[in-house]
């Protein structure tokens, strides 16, 4: 149990330490990689365990982030109330969502949630609902203080609030998927037909699946809107969808940790690139996206894992001995 | 003398692709505890039929009933629940997992704990799973698998595939075990062994086989019935020595001329 947890108790620690070291910009960023982080979470449980593809989580980001400004702008709702509520309607349209698309396979499902990216921000500028979402404008939220008189800055206390989810989020994943239903995701990906023998209930499975994958991407969505504090049509375009797909593949499928490798790739290579050249930054992004790619076809995760094995292989061998 | 139905029922059932006929109008009995062969030369509609039984194929007409109850409106994956568990002609394992881990999928349906009690690892899923794992590994000893536990099964060599497979079949618990061709792609030895296990399988776990397969020898000298099959039609269905001679088998294998 202990040993379990080791690596994950050190991270959080680290974690824990980290805006100590760290300018105010710099936590932010690092705020911001965790945000998306769940996010990708969320589409590698759906995509990565469960092989159904979504060009559309995007849109489960920007429900997530408007559910939680409105309830806070409108309702005058706390922003603790308003995650767990915009995590709950998330669930309900990505279960609701996910029920009639189980049956599509592939590419059509990926066009399914294509249309979802790109019909959302165009509904939230929609004018029958402009009173509560603000049109174009947006809603702009309060930055959320630190509680019980913690000595901590907001932006400190937004790290460690986000933290918080992350760990929370992240535990419960690996328990989902250590288990009976994490083999039943897994086992609907490799093989459809032998896994309904085995008396698992695709159709159901896949709809709760896309449901649960919406939660993370939702809560991630609301985290961000306290962290920025301000929602726009415009800050959910279609490309965050494509990037949560860049992230989930850059880090690697199938990987929790992977998640956090790929979020620090979508928030960090962009301003790296404009620090490189402010005129090539797509530019220098392609490439640093095709360099991976070629040299880690299964993510950095995937990368790593693969660089564990051979040491790990060439010790066997250096020490006979070891092999039992 | 027959108060209890048999454990499987198979009623005259007809399945139609297009405008070619799979089965027509088949109809055979499945007794608890017995090890019934299904034979027949490519295309008898062997696997067609044992696909209607997993419920992958709706049949055209026809009935089948497991304990004397009608399983057409059963959903597929509800199927295990009944007591029937298959292997599959190609061998149908998850590649990507390991091989205790294949094992465990198979006991799916007598697990419990849906995702939020898993997500938040509610003490009796933790008891479950360490009940599901101990079966899984006895199993595993039981097929002599032991030191594959946690090999990916994709890195597998093809027997040993065949044997996950059994092993995963085997731990939901089934009544009647569905085999589809156990031997297919086996040597000499492993045909011999894997005789003694169908019948250890038989008697260790108390169910019913029924074993679709090419190769005669084994399936004359493991099965109590024989059904023999060709073009979708029964064309003989008895003790084995007395399906070896029939002269409608010899004919379908043989051709017209032999007899």
């Amino acid at each position: 149990m202990m040993r379990r947890y080791r690596w994950s108790g050190l991270a959080v620690a680290a974690a824990i330490m980290l805006p100590f070291l760290l300018s105010k910009f710099q936590t932010f960023q690092a705020t911001q990689i965790m945000v998306y982080a769940i996010a990708i979470l969320g589409l590698n449980l759906l995509t990565g365990y469960n092989g159904q593809i979504s060009l559309g989580h995007g849109a489960f980001y920007a429900i997530g982030a408007y559910v939680t400004a409105i309830l806070m702008d409108q309702a005058g709702a706390p922003y603790w109330a308003a995650i767990p509520v915009a995590a709950i309607i998330c669930f309900g349209v990505g279960f609701l969502f996910g029920f009639p698309a189980r049956r599509l396979g592939g590419h059509y499902l990926a066009l399914a949630t294509f249309a979802l990216a790109l019909a959302v921000p165009q509904l939230l500028k929609w004018r029958m609902i402009e009173h509560w979402t603000g049109g174009v404008q947006g809603v702009f939220l309060d930055k959320p203080g630190a509680p019980f008189g913690l000595p901590l800055n907001s932006d400190h206390w937004l790290y460690y609030l986000v933290l918080a989810h992350v760990v929370l989020l992240f535990w419960c994943a690996a328990n989902l998927l250590r288990g009976r239903i994490g083999r039943a995701i897994r086992a609907i990906r490799d093989q459809p037909v032998a896994a309904e023998t085995a008396g698992i209930d695709i159709a159901r499975t896949k709809a709760i699946v896309f449901g649960v994958s919406a939660t993370y991407t939702g809560i991630a969505g609301a985290l961000s809107a306290l962290v920025i504090q301000f929602v726009a049509p415009d800050s959910f375009p279609f490309f965050l969808s494509i990037y949560l797909v860049v992230g989930l593949v850059v880090g690697g499928a199938s990987s929790l940790w992977g998640a956090f490798l790929g979020a620090g790739f979508i928030t960090m290579v962009p301003n790296i690139a404009a620090e490189i050249s402010k005129g090539a930054t797509g530019l220098i992004y392609a490439v640093a996206m095709i360099a991976l790619m070629y040299w880690l076809p299964q993510g950095i995760s995937g990368g790593v894992q693969r660089l564990f094995v051979c040491v790990s292989r060439r010790r066997r061998t250096a020490h006979p001995s070891g092999e039992g | 003398m027959n108060a209890v139905p048999p454990l499987v029922s198979v009623r005259d059932i007809t399945v139609r692709f297009g405008g070619i006929i799979a089965l027509a109008g088949v109809s055979f009995d499945v007794a608890s505890g017995s090890i019934v062969g299904l034979i027949g030369p490519n295309g008898a509609g062997k696997t067609t039929l044992f696909n209607c039984l997993s419920r992958v194929y709706r049949p055209n007409s026809g009935d089948i009933l497991v304990d004397g109850a009608s399983i057409m409106q059963v959903p597929r994956h509800v199927v295990p629940h009944l007591g029937i568990a298959r292997t599959f002609q190609n061998v149908s394992l998850f590649d990507s997992l390991t091989v205790l881990d294949n094992v465990l999928i198979g006991g799916h349906s007598i697990g419990t704990g849906g995702f939020f009690k898993s997500a938040f690892a509610w003490p009796s899923v933790a008891r479950d799973e360490a009940g599901l794992r101990e079966k899984a590994r006895a199993l595993l000893a039981f097929a002599n698998l032991e030191r594959y536990a946690d090999a990916p099964a994709r890195d597998l060599p093809f027997p040993i595939r065949k044997r996950v497979e059994l092993a995963r079949a085997l731990m939901s618990d089934p009544r009647l075990l569905l085999l589809d061709e156990p031997a297919a792609g086996l040597n000499h030895d492993e045909v011999e062994v894997l005789r003694a296990q169908i019948l250890r399988v038989r008697t260790r776990f108390n169910l019913a086989v029924l074993l679709v397969e090419h190769h005669m020898s084994l399936v004359m000298s493991v099965s109590d019935r024989v059904v023999a099959m060709d073009f979708g039609r029964k064309i003989a269905d008895g003790p084995p020595a007395e399906v070896q001679r029939n002269a409608d088998v010899i004919r379908a294998y043989l051709g017209a001329d032999a007899v």
